[in-house]
């Protein structure tokens, strides 16, 4: 028996192996050049790879689908739909890191020691944070496409291992930051631990780790249903804990806030789209027929992460803490969409997924903005009166915010309705009405902020705005337009997706 | 037949609106010109659209202009069209021409005002939206030039918004305007669930399918909209308080044109009237009942602005009560709607060149022997003063003796009455405008100090001269061979119904003569001598009702305003106590429960873990009761 090399359809794969040949690259870069030339040229081959990649899943749209590298990976509608979302997310969130001064000097330094100021004073950065962000990007666009569960293993290990590391990369607040990338990282390998588990049992129930086996097992296989369900629950529990739906939430607002802002508003963009799509995949083609059993638990998950997020967010007073459970209520609500688990429902998670990942990298980049003279604010309190000195900024964060609302001509609206529509029609109303419910209170903590911002007088403060670089103006206004054209006219691309929108089983 | 230039009738002016809206102060020099020569080229298009109508046979006169399609939802479409007809061409060039003319006057009566470029971009704004009220080939695109116009008005009549009490007026005047577009909204309504369609056209085709009801019903909401654009009872009250507007606003938009778009639509609907009589002698009373009650206020005013406003109710109350016979008075209204443009606007503009010379005097009693002092405007009002009481052979003599005779043909008791109603009303109109013209140009000197009357500069005279020129001519042209009767014949008299008559028409033109006669000659008696400088104070019940304009402040403050605002404070309450307090009490139990949940928000990681692991155990738990 002969060693057989597999065959590999570079074509189909191109847009994840440009990224991870540019990630080993970036790798092989910070050997061997000199600390001064590396953030530009890092920068360039990030962005450089980012572009490429994403022309190759231009390419590929609409050609059929296939399976590639041995049926480990399926290269669909949806997968290409998030791969492209999750590179266009990275590309802004790219352009946030690229204004270095989030990051430290030297990582490895304690904080407070005389090696950390040496490093300071020396100019250091910490560019190692452009291959790690390529590795994440590589391991999210695997994700939605692996087609069976060691691949998917794999997929959430490399999209994970960089995103510990790179929370505890921050400039300033260095402890709180270490600690929010260390909870991050046991809680991660904990619920990796659920997954892999999960992973297993499905396997025993199964006899088969590729999806499509899964499938037809569940659809009236051999198998031992309390596997299955033990495998399920697990697997779950795994996939849930990245996306941060409730009781599984506990570390987002924590990792949220200590992680550099630029790592936070990739986290809280791209990892959500690759998380749900992975699980949406695994649900709509593996689970489906089981989803008697399932739906029940999923449905007070999703209602619990709504209210949940959206109640506590009511008491926060740092801004980025109020961004992490919203995005824990926003889990919720694309949960509804996994609930729903028809075609509609498909289609109204990514617009979700888009809508709702451009205006949370927005909101992030001008919550680097607000500084006072030891960096960004996160204070709320502080926040008072912002519009008095930047009406501008201003404007725009109360349009993100009014989108995370749900407010009409906001894409935000739009992705709530249609999600919440698809999920009507699937007869899943008390998701709804929970849903409707949890945005009304939301609706008043993010207008409570906009009050706040719009129609209080400023406190006597050394609270600033500093004027946006190239990249954060950028993605800012980008993101603002993105989000009133989805809000205005939402169809041409709600027909785009359309096009996508389905799974190969 | 379609035409593509009738568009530029209502982008020029619109145009030159914004343009002067959006430079703001750069365009303060030539803004004032630059809106005079588009109201020209406006006139200059709509002359050249009415001579190539009038080279057309009869039976295609008519154009029309898509622009785009407006609403397109299942079977409900609407374009956004245009409709030139022999009815719309005469309001235009109506519009355009008297408009161009009061810009021209405006140049020099706006002169000393820092804000004129901005009074010109609401005059060319005003042009453009009443052009698209005319032009409008259905209901709805009527509707936007009908709201463009109110809208037009509130700026105007508080231009000068700085004064508290024309700000008042304005509002009020908005408000009035918006009881009448509430009947105008509910007749597209009705037209809608009945034809299916709010195009003239489309309506015309299959009113003879709906029931005389839903016409009846329809036709009262018309009515109630042009009771409210054209100040006619019971929404009058606003035309006087108007007049706080600059003069030149009087005269265009409350004077000459935008008043009479109720007689319009009134006209513009007469597939509706003529199919619901109730409806139409609704139409009439109305038009009655104003006419007698803006002449009687027009008796008891010292104000030259508000006595003017009150027979401009008045003579539009001729013109709604003609409109209301059918297919024998739509003619006559828009006849008389043409000269009274004329006349009514030369009288406004006088005044103003009146109020010009006597720093801005508009009290009468501090008048007095002004025509030694101002020659040409006291020639030109002169003329308009015939005109409008009805002397023959100037233009109110025809228009005006025709509304009487039509009135009496209604036959019967009703045509009896509202004939000698209207013979009544010519009576009172030629007293008070006599009363008028005897305080402001003859008798004895009564100004206040300093008061150094002079004639106004050229470029305000002129505008009255041409004005005038109509005052005297307009009538006799329009009515020579009966031009305007069979020149809108295929608009509004299809049918050619041959007119029952009730009176010879030489007995109806002797009445209207006497009439005259009768009121003028009990003017003169009365205000012939030295008048006071003061009203006379001793004076009896029914002066003191007119002079308080009939009560319809006070009718109006007693049936709605108290009522409404007992409403207001009642519904005031209820929001503060039920509503704001069921939100207060969600708003305060989310944040009180958000405090408790945060509690396991402990930050330590063995209780995330904990937390993590009690969920999936439950999740478990669950699944597996769920399933087995």
């Amino acid at each position: 028996m002969g060693f057989q090399s597999p065959a590999l359809e570079y074509g189909a794969l191109a847009p994840m192996l440009i990224i991870f040949g540019a990630a080993i690259i970036g790798v092989i870069v910070e050997a061997f050049l000199s600390a001064k030339v590396r953030a530009p040229i890092q920068l360039a081959i990030s962005l450089g790879a980012v572009v490429l990649s994403l022309s190759q899943v231009w390419r590929l749209r609409g050609s059929a689908t296939t399976t590639a590298a041995v049926n480990s990976v399926v290269i669909d509608g949806p997968v290409l739909f998030m791969q492209g979302t999750i590179l266009i997310l990275s590309l802004f969130a790219l352009l946030l890191i690229a204004d270095i001064d989030a990051f430290a000097a030297q990582a490895s330094a304690v904080p407070g020691s005389n090696e950390e100021a040496r490093a300071l004073e020396s100019g250091k950065i910490q560019t190692e944070v452009y291959p790690l962000t390529l590795f994440a990007i590589g391991g999210m666009m695997l994700f939605p496409a692996a087609n069976d569960l060691i691949t998917l293993f794999v997929a959430l290990e490399v999209l994970s291992l960089p995103l510990y590391l790179m929370a505890g990369l921050s400039r300033r607040r260095r402890l709180l930051s270490q600690e929010a990338a260390l909870k991050y990282f046991l809680l991660g390998a904990y619920s990796s631990a659920f997954f892999l588990f999960g992973a297993a049992f499905l396997y025993g129930f199964a006899g088969d780790v590729s999806l499509a086996g899964i499938r037809s097992a569940v659809s009236g296989g051999p198998g031992n249903d309390i596997f299955l369900i033990i495998g399920m629950v697990s697997l779950s529990v795994g996939l849930l804990f990245k996306v941060g739906a409730a009781p599984f939430h506990s570390w987002t607002p924590d990792v949220y806030q200590g992680a550099p802002t630029p790592i936070t508003a990739f986290m809280a963009a791209a990892t959500k789209v690759a998380a749900f799509g992975a699980m949406l995949r695994i649900f709509y083609v593996s689970l489906g027929g089981a989803v008697y059993s399932w739906k029940p638990i999923f449905t007070a998950v999703a209602i619990l992460t709504m209210v949940v997020g959206s109640v506590i967010a009511i008491a926060q007073r740092d801004i980025k803490r109020m961004l992490a459970y919203s995005s824990i209520a926003h889990a919720g609500f694309l949960l509804t969409g996994v609930i729903a688990l028809n075609q509609e429902g498909l289609k109204a998670s990514l617009f979700y997924l888009a809508s709702y990942g451009i205006a949370t990298i927005g909101a992030f980049a001008i919550v680097t903005l607000v500084r006072d003279s030891s960096g960004e604010v996160g204070d709320l309190n502080r926040w008072v009166g912002l519009a008095k000195r930047s009406p501008a900024i201003a404007l725009i964060f109360s349009l993100f915010l009014l989108s995370f609302a749900g407010i009409p001509l906001t894409a935000g609206f739009i992705g709530k309705f249609t999600i919440f529509t698809a999920a009507y029609e699937s007869g899943n109303i008390a998701v709804v009405v929970a849903g409707v419910l949890s945005s009304a209170v939301a609706a008043f903590f993010y207008i409570r902020v906009i009050v706040m911002i719009f129609f209080s007088d400023p406190v006597e403060d050394t609270v600033t705005v500093t004027i946006p670089s190239l990249y954060t103006n950028l993605t800012i206004w980008i993101a603002a337009i993105a989000t009133l054209a989805l809000g205005i006219f939402p169809a041409p691309f709600l027909d785009f997706i359309a096009t996508f929108a389905t799974f190969t089983r | 037949m379609t035409s593509e230039n009738l568009v530029y009738l209502i982008a020029l002016p619109l145009f030159s609106s914004a343009l002067l809206m959006l430079l703001g102060r750069k365009a303060d020099k030539w803004g004032h010109v630059f809106a005079t020569l588009i109201s020209a080229s406006t006139f200059v298009v709509g002359a050249m659209e009415f001579f190539a109508m009038i080279d057309r046979p009869e039976s295609s006169r008519a154009v029309t202009q898509k622009l785009f399609t407006w609403i397109s939802v299942g079977t409900f479409n609407v374009d956004a069209g245009l409709l030139l007809d022999q009815l719309s061409i005469a309001f235009v060039l109506l519009i355009t021409g008297v408009g161009t003319l009061i810009h021209v006057y405006s140049i020099a009566y706006m002169s000393h005002d820092r804000d004129r470029r901005r009074f010109f971009a609401y005059l060319n704004f005003f042009i453009a939206a009443m052009l698209l009220l005319v032009l409008g080939d259905s209901y709805l695109n009527l509707y936007v030039g009908w709201e463009g116009v109110g809208l037009a008005s509130y700026l105007l009549i508080g231009f000068w918004n700085q004064k508290p009490e024309y700000a008042t007026a304005a509002k009020k005047a908005f408000v009035a305007n918006r009881v009448g577009d509430f009947g105008l909204s509910v007749a597209v309504m009705i037209a809608f669930a009945n034809f299916g369609a709010v195009s003239f056209i489309g309506i015309e085709e299959k009113v003879g399918g709906a029931s005389e009801a839903a016409l009846t019903a329809m036709g009262l909401m018309l009515l109630l909209a042009a009771a409210g654009k054209s100040a006619q009872f019971p929404l009058q009250a606003w035309l006087g308080d108007a007049m706080a507007g600059p003069t030149p606003v009087s005269a265009l938009i409350h004077a000459a044109t935008m008043v009479t778009a109720g007689v319009y639509l009134i006209t513009r609907s007469n597939f509706v009237f003529d199919n619901a009589p109730t409806a139409q002698l609704a139409v009439v009373m109305v038009g009655t009942i104003t006419l007698l009650f803006g002449a009687i206020i027009g008796m008891a005013k010292d104000d030259i602005k508000k006595a003017l406003a009150a027979s401009t109710m008045s003579q539009i109350g001729y013109m709604i009560m003609a409109s209301g016979f059918g297919p024998a008075g739509y003619a006559f209204a828009i006849m008389h709607l043409l000269t009274h443009g004329f006349f009514k606007a030369g009288m406004f503009l006088g005044a103003g060149s009146v109020m010009h010379g006597m720093n801005d005097e508009v009290n009468m009693r501090r008048y007095g022997g002004l025509a030694k002092f101002m020659p040409i405007t006291s020639i030109t009002f002169g003329l308009g003063y015939l005109a409008i009481i009805g002397v023959p052979p100037f233009a109110g003599f025809y228009s005006k003796d025709k509304i009487i005779e039509t009135a009496f043909n209604a036959g019967g008791v009703q045509g009896v009455l509202f004939g000698s109603a209207a013979l009544l009303g010519a009576v009172i109109t030629a007293f008070y405008m006599t009363r008028l013209m005897l305080m402001t140009f003859f008798g004895n000197k009564r100004w206040a100090e300093g008061s150094e009357p002079h004639e106004s500069p050229f470029l305000m005279w002129a505008p009255m001269a041409v004005l005038a020129v109509g005052s005297v001519a307009s009538g006799y042209l329009l009515y020579s061979g009966k031009a305007i009767v069979k020149w809108l014949a295929p608009v509004v008299d299809k049918d050619h119904h041959e007119h029952a008559e009730f009176l010879p028409p030489i007995v109806v033109t002797t009445l209207a003569v006497v009439a005259v006669i009768i009121g003028v000659s009990i003017a003169f008696i009365k205000y012939r001598g030295e008048l006071s400088e003061r009203a006379p104070s001793e004076v009896s019940i029914f002066t003191r009702v007119t002079r308080r304009d009939l009560l319809q402040d006070d009718a109006n403050e007693f049936l709605f305003m108290r009522p409404g605002q007992k409403l207001t404070q009642l519904l005031v309450k209820t929001d503060e106590s039920v509503i704001d307090g069921a939100v207060r009490a969600v708003g305060s139990s989310a944040l009180g429960s958000a405090r408790g949940m945060r509690k396991l928000q402990t930050g330590y990681v063995r209780n995330y873990a904990l937390l993590i692991l009690i969920g999936a155990l439950v999740a478990l738990f669950a699944a597996l009761v769920v399933t087995l």
